[in-house]
């Protein structure tokens, strides 16, 4: 794949950084120079080579780094990741799904061997080879979803669907923006969506809900989301917001380059064939504003987002308190000129 | 007192009913404090069927968190079984064994505060009820059952916005986001990013 996995961390020296071939393929997220809240799904079909989008799930430099710093927040709060009891044959699903995609998309690093139920999986990267019998839990060390979410990138929640609603009742969540896995499960889709504003005005959630009651196995989807965050923090949960929450205070126009970062989430959502549940990736992609800035497109567009932003829409993503600092340090890299539509930086 | 009215909210908050008579085979009617008046307004619509859905009722009461104790009222009405119990994790279990021995048909009523009802009905749910054989009617005080996303201990009766956990000590104010596995709204503390920088509390819940 032409790159080596980073050996860095996500907390304390914070010494995570983007290679230019990680910043070429960042996923920004604006295709316009104005945000407002949207049913922005498409389909997730494979894009463009070397992008993001190339494969099902995507695995980049930043893979096993991330992978180690799950793995203590779970040590610290094992209630981030929870199932209900019915939803086990969800994370078979979802095991499966994800087994069968990294072997097909990343055959170097993952092999997936089925002989009847029996199932040897293949993780070079992590050094794991397990042996184990689909669908029943006692052949591996933890629950199906658990299992290979502890060696997927991105947070994973699973809907059930009864009663023309979806209840999100599992969940591996640990690289979240500001929401809390152990508050929301059993609730439906417009119980845990409750505290974003604006948009259950503009009928969001009813739409996004009537058109997500109806996905089909086979035809999965994708949208953005997006905030900020203070340092190059994964686990920035309401749980430790007493210890992330200060961050905010501290932001410079000298630091700002280097502590200010863009939070991009790639959600994708695919219907789960045993279940009927829906699973529901959020990827979570940091890319400091220095880096950010290598791209004079996304540098002109970003100022004008953060810029012209409705004011509820940046206190909910958490960065009101800084957004005159942000667009005063922006304004350096805009020079007015046009941006061509569509987000990938040299269209 | 009548039913009480909300300002608007945000949309995990529960919505409330007013109780009506339903035939079933029997009924349950949990209350707290002034929630009573609504089980005695909900016999008083029953009219003259209301002998006969008292010999299949069975009411269990909460005084208030306030001191409101109405229990004789109730008692007056002469249900088949009465029964006063000093706070809900009292009466939980005999809740729960009630809801365990029912048959096909029983009508479930809560009243009172929100917490009362979000505690009830989450017994309910998960004896695996029918929703459609509950009804609710918020009566009373407005005090919340708080859940501090922090340490995850819960605080109840908090009148005041911000609030200190009963738990961590932590300053939290109380958004407007409801849980009902947890019968509980979300508390976030309110000075992370400043610490000590704390607004002086408002009664919000009254």
């Amino acid at each position: 794949m032409g790159f080596e996995f980073n050996n860095e961390t996500f907390r304390n020296d914070f010494t995570f950084r983007n290679s230019e071939r990680a910043i070429k393929r960042f996923p920004f997220p604006f295709d316009r120079d104005d945000y407002m809240y949207s049913v922005n799904m498409e389909p997730h079909v494979p894009g463009r080579p070397g992008s993001v989008f190339e494969h099902a799930f995507d695995v980049d430099e930043h893979y096993l780094a991330e992978m180690r710093d799950r793995d203590l927040v779970l040590k610290e709060d094992p209630l981030r990741c929870q199932s209900l009891p019915h939803m086990e044959l969800a994370g078979w699903d979802l095991l499966e799904l994800i087994m069968e995609s990294k072997a097909r998309d990343y055959p170097h690093w993952f092999e997936l061997h089925k002989t009847g139920k029996r199932w040897t999986w293949i993780n070079k990267p992590m050094q794991i080879e397990q042996t184990f019998t689909f669908l029943d839990p006692s052949t591996l060390p933890y629950g199906p979803m658990e299992y290979i979410t502890r060696q997927t990138q991105g947070d994973f929640t699973l809907q059930d669907q009864r009663d023309e609603n979806l209840w999100i009742e599992a969940g591996m969540v640990t690289t979240q923006a500001d929401w809390s896995l152990d508050f929301d499960i059993g609730m439906s889709f417009h119980e845990w969506h409750a505290p974003v504003p604006l948009a259950h005005e503009k009928g969001v959630f009813d739409r996004a809900l009537k058109f997500l009651l109806k996905l089909q196995h086979g035809a999965p989807v994708r949208r953005f989301n997006w905030t900020h965050t203070v340092d190059p923090l994964l686990d920035t949960s309401p749980e430790n917001y007493p210890k992330w929450g200060p961050t905010r205070t501290e932001i410079t126009m000298e630091n700002l380059g280097q502590r200010m970062h863009l939070r991009v989430e790639l959600q994708t959502l695919w219907r789960l064939p045993r279940s009927n549940a829906i699973a529901f990736p959020i990827r979570c992609y940091l890319i400091k504003y220095d880096e950010l800035v290598t791209m004079p497109k996304w540098a002109r567009r970003m100022h004008r987002v953060v810029r012209d932003i409705h004011p509820d829409l940046a206190a909910y993503k958490g960065f009101l308190r800084n957004r005159d600092l942000m667009t005063a340090w922006l304004a350096q890299y805009d020079d007015g000129a046009p941006t061509s539509p569509g987000w990938w930086p040299e269209d | 007192m009548s039913q009480t009215v909300f300002e608007k909210s945000i949309r995990s908050r529960p919505v409330y009913g007013v109780l009506q008579p339903r035939a079933g085979t029997a009924h349950l009617c949990v209350a707290d404090g002034e929630g009573a008046g609504a089980i005695r307004d909900l016999f008083a619509k029953a009219g003259a069927d209301a002998p006969a859905m008292l010999a299949k009722t069975h009411i269990i009461y909460v005084p208030g968190a306030n001191g409101t104790d109405e229990f004789a009222s109730l008692e007056a009405l002469g249900a088949a079984q009465c029964h006063r119990s000093p706070s809900f994790w009292a009466a939980e279990s005999r809740l729960r064994k009630v809801l365990a021995d029912a048959h096909m048909g029983l009508q479930v009523y809560l009243a009172g505060t929100e917490t009362l009802i979000g505690l009830a009905q989450r017994d309910v749910m998960e004896a695996g009820l029918p929703h459609d054989a509950v009804q609710t009617e918020h009566r009373g005080s407005l005090s919340r059952r708080v859940q501090c996303v922090h340490c995850k201990g819960i605080t109840e009766n908090v009148t005041t916005d911000p609030y200190v956990c009963s738990h961590c000590g932590l300053n939290l104010f109380v958004r407007d986001h409801y849980s009902r596995r947890l019968a509980a709204f979300q508390g976030v503390n309110i000075d992370a990013e400043e610490p000590g920088n704390v607004p002086p509390a408002v009664e919000r819940f009254k």
